[in-house]
């Protein structure tokens, strides 16, 4: 026992359970070195003053009263997106499709206030564009929960083929419903009559889907923590084997979550349609069903947490805006600055979870 | 040979894990050409210290010595360089690749197939393993698995083995296949932990004893003088008597009925055959057989979760009315107050959730009783205190996820949620697989007490001498089939053995006695 063996500079052991607050802190330290980085990236790469691009990006998410309320919209929309996937990504089935189930949503919306806006009463209308809209989402996730459910289908496949088919129903309706004439687009519909767009709450425009989104998430925490259904699908998701053996049906399961899944992302269509856009487009998506993915898994799932990470995707996508016309550059730039953020906030995790020791001889006392 | 240096030593070894204190100032010495066991109850820190030597954890303070050198293990390669290895509890191989793959995978540098192989079959032929190369994993059977995992650790040049509960899946056959192995590496030099529950097998292999308790050293025993006594007691701390009792069966009454059942299986092979028993109120019926003769598709067909071809099990309750279970949906047969505890050979993958905590898992068993929406919350919380209190289970709290817990409690979880359930019919397999001796007689006692408030108790197990003194009934089941149904206090261990592996044995037993009669 004669030569002294040297402690290892660094190494890793997995924390146990993490402190709120330790977590909360980590994550806090990893923004504030994202935004160094992005300012050093920014300083050095177009030689604008930094802080003037932060404020920027502030001020296009916040810059006016209804620049707030587009931002708080679009979280919104982006947030109960997110929660419709979390519901089957607790079940460990990873639906790719909300683009998807948000097009085919709309598309039975749009349906709706097309061909039936001035012959029946609007509330009648709203109602049949209210169920269109959900059994077609649920729809788009109904099939491929039953070829998972019973020939065990790859569900990431299926999911993201079912978004192609639904982009191509839209772009034919698109073309069969097209005013003017040659036109390829549909422009607002109803414009007129407004028959079937959905009501102001308060006089807001913007309100709905605040209201939605509360509303959903708050639905969606309660489902999953606190009901039978909600814990059949964290069962299914964790173990099938031991779902079978306490007597779940797993197909029934796999099929019930992904119905609601798909109606959850066929409302969003509802909103877009109805509320916001009062128009359909192959693009009314605008890729949310896949930048929900990114929300969802950055909040572990969480419904609450996924309160914050749509608002910091939503916050540097408006902000990104901003700048590009403010300093001449174009959108891309908001988007670099973006992945710089969000893969320190990311990255973060790691920090904890893992702690990290470095040798160091003061420590040894303890 | 021992007056030499050992080729390994632990000094004050320490580890904690976020709340929970796995080890404390531990000294471990092993010598060359020794096998040592390491006991202990579960959780008392036996797999953490191991782990500290195979490099997965990192010690909190302490040194370790190899062949006199203190060195560093900071990860599984850095114990190869020393000469480490250890075949973890759970295989760590990658099921598609073949076994030559997986005992190369991760060497890094080039290698050749050829002279790999090679490698393998010197090995193999060397220590007696037996080892397919060209076979993939997905297709080999647990003792094969944990052959190659062995085969693995010496094909990187391991001269210290470490072997976490190597027995707890094998058949008595494989087992003994496993230490004649051993002692042929013994023979060659090679130093050797086994961390195994079975006395039996530290007094049939090791040389020497150490005992872990509440993660401290408590001592050390030379096999060759102690006895299971004593090594139960310094392990648990105070006197245990080793004794399982067996109360006569109070009005025993039909309870469960089985008519010609018969179980294939996916991939079309034909599992249960005429299989054909009753159950009575306030008796056990132990099953014995050779692992894989058909018990847990009996039990699944039972509880309702195996198809079954053909054949019937009626259920008698106390007032004498049947209803029979095939076809019913297995919460519906839960719910008459069948219950099956299953512990499958990883404990982890048949009837618990490993994410999920101790409550949510006892949730498993009562969420679908009610026809709410919500789920109860409270009763499960109650059960898993309860659960917790008197099996002892050690954990940090009700919300600690069960994956975190070892082996050994998880199991209690498992057996405990069942027998809570107030269950008519209790169907349980191999419960006590892998628990440590003080475990495993609490569980014998709750099985008893189940038994004396008149459950009808099936009970299938893998400990011949076990399910001897505890079943009032055996049935041998042989391929599938019953070979025999004998009563537990006159047959011998040798008949049974002869039942399990042949079903001519009925008949050449009959022979025997009617000889003797006449």
């Amino acid at each position: 026992m004669n030569n002294k063996a040297k402690e290892p500079l660094i190494h890793l052991t997995k924390r146990g359970t993490v402190p709120v607050r330790t977590a909360i802190m980590i994550r806090i330290i990893a923004v504030i070195i994202a935004l160094i980085v992005c300012a050093v990236v920014t300083g050095l790469t177009t030689g604008i003053n930094p802080i003037e691009v932060y404020s920027s990006i502030v001020s296009g998410a916040f810059g006016s009263v209804r620049k707030t309320w587009i931002t708080l919209q679009d979280v919104s929309i982006l947030l109960i997106i997110s929660l419709a996937l979390t519901i089957a990504f607790r079940m460990r089935f990873w639906n790719i499709g909300g683009e998807g189930q948000v097009l085919m949503g709309g598309l039975g919306a749009a349906a709706c206030m097309i061909c039936l806006g001035d012959k029946l009463p609007n509330a009648v209308v709203m109602i049949l564009m209210l169920i269109s809209s959900l059994v077609l989402g649920a729809l788009w996730g109904f099939i491929p929960a039953l070829c998972k459910a019973i020939w065990n289908t790859n569900e990431t496949l299926s999911t993201l083929m079912m978004n192609y088919i639904a982009t191509q129903l839209v772009l034919y309706f698109t073309i069969l419903w097209e005013v003017p004439k040659g036109s390829g687009k549909i422009g607002i519909i109803n414009q007129n009559s407004h028959a079937g767009w959905l009501p102001q709450l308060f006089g807001s425009k913007y309100l709905l889907p605040i209201i939605l989104a509360i509303a959903v998430t708050a639905f969606v925490y309660v489902y999953i923590k606190y009901t039978k259904h909600g814990y059949e699908v964290r069962v299914v998701g964790e173990s099938p084997k031991t779902s079978v053996y306490v007597g779940i049906n797993v197909k029934k399961v796999i099929i019930r979550t992904m119905i609601l899944s798909g109606a959850l992302c066929g409302l969003v269509g509802l909103i877009l349609v109805g509320g916001i856009n009062h128009t359909l487009t192959a693009t009314i998506s605008d890729g949310r069903g896949f930048t929900a993915v990114l929300v969802s898994w950055m909040a572990q799932f969480n419904p609450f947490a996924m309160i914050a990470t749509s608002f910091i995707i939503v916050f540097m996508d408006r902000g990104a805006g901003e700048i590009a016309t403010r300093f001449d550059l174009n959108q891309s730039y908001g988007d670099i600055l973006t992945g710089i953020i969000l893969f320190f906030i990311i990255g973060c995790e790691f920090f904890i979870n893992y702690e990290i020791h470095i040798r160091n001889h003061k420590n040894k006392e303890k | 040979m021992e007056n030499t240096q050992p080729v390994l030593s632990m000094r004050g070894i320490s580890k904690r894990f976020d709340l929970k204190q796995a080890n404390t100032a531990v000294d471990f010495d092993l010598y060359k050409g020794e096998i040592v066991s390491l006991l202990g109850e579960n959780g008392s820190g036996k797999t953490t210290l191991m782990n500290m030597l195979a490099g997965i954890y990192y010690p909190d303070e302490g040194q370790i010595f190899v062949k006199g050198n203190e060195v560093t293990i900071s990860s599984p390669a850095d114990a190869y360089r020393l000469g480490i290895g250890m075949v973890h509890q759970h295989f760590k191989l990658v099921d598609v690749f073949t076994a030559w793959e997986n005992i190369v995978l991760g060497m890094g540098g080039k290698y050749d197939v050829l002279s790999a192989k090679a490698g393998i079959k010197e090995i193999c032929d060397k220590y007696g393993f037996v080892v397919d190369p060209d076979k993939k994993i997905y297709n080999m059977t647990v003792s094969e698995k944990q052959t190659v995992e062995i085969v693995k650790v010496i094909f990187r040049g391991a001269d210290i083995l470490i072997l976490d509960e190597p027995t707890a899946v094998l058949t008595p056959q494989e087992c003994e296949r496993l230490f004649e192995v051993m002692r042929n590496m013994k023979k060659d030099g090679k130093s050797i932990v086994i961390i195994t529950h079975k006395l039996n097998e530290v007094m049939a292999i090791s040389d020497r004893v150490v005992i872990l308790r509440q993660g401290r050293y408590v001592g050390q025993l030379e096999t060759a003088s102690t006895n299971p006594q004593e090594m139960t007691d310094m392990m648990v701390g105070h006197a245990v008597t080793l004794d399982i009792e067996r109360p006569e069966p109070v009005d025993p009454k039909k309870r469960l009925v089985i008519k010609n059942i018969n179980v294939t299986d996916i991939e079309g092979v034909r599992k249960v055959k005429d299989v054909s028993f009753y159950m009575n109120s306030g008796e056990i019926l132990g099953i014995a057989g050779i692992s894989g003769s058909g018990q847990k598709e009996l039990l699944e067909a039972i509880a309702g979760i195996q198809k079954v071809d053909s054949g019937s099990v009626i259920y008698i309750d106390e007032n004498g009315a049947e209803k029979e279970l095939i076809g019913m949906h297995p919460q519906d047969i839960r719910e008459l107050g069948v219950a099956l505890s299953f512990v499958p050979e990883d404990r982890l993958g048949m009837g618990l959730v490993g994410n999920m905590n101790i409550s949510e898992n006892m949730m498993l068993r009562t969420f679908g009783e009610s026809h709410k929406w919500f789920t109860d919350r409270d009763k499960p919380k109650r059960v898993a205190e309860n659960v917790v209190d008197v099996l002892e289970v050690s954990t940090p709290g009700l919300d600690t996820p069960v994956r975190r817990l070892s082996g050994g409690n998880i199991q209690k979880i498992l057996v405990g949620r069942e027998i809570s359930s107030h269950p008519k019919v209790l169907l349980t397999a191999y419960a006590v697989r892998g628990l440590d001796i003080g475990s495993s007689y609490k569980i014998y006692d709750l099985i008893n007490e189940q038994k004396k408030k008149g459950v009808a108790v099936l009970f299938v197990g893998e400990d011949l001498d076990v399910l001897m003194q505890i079943s009032d009934k055996i049935m041998v089941l042989c391929d599938g089939e019953v070979s025999d149904i004998v009563d537990a206090k006159k047959v011998t261990k040798n008949e049974i053995g002869l039942l399990m592996t042949s079903l001519d044995g009925a008949a050449k037993l009959k022979e025997g006695a009617d000889g003797r009669n006449e």
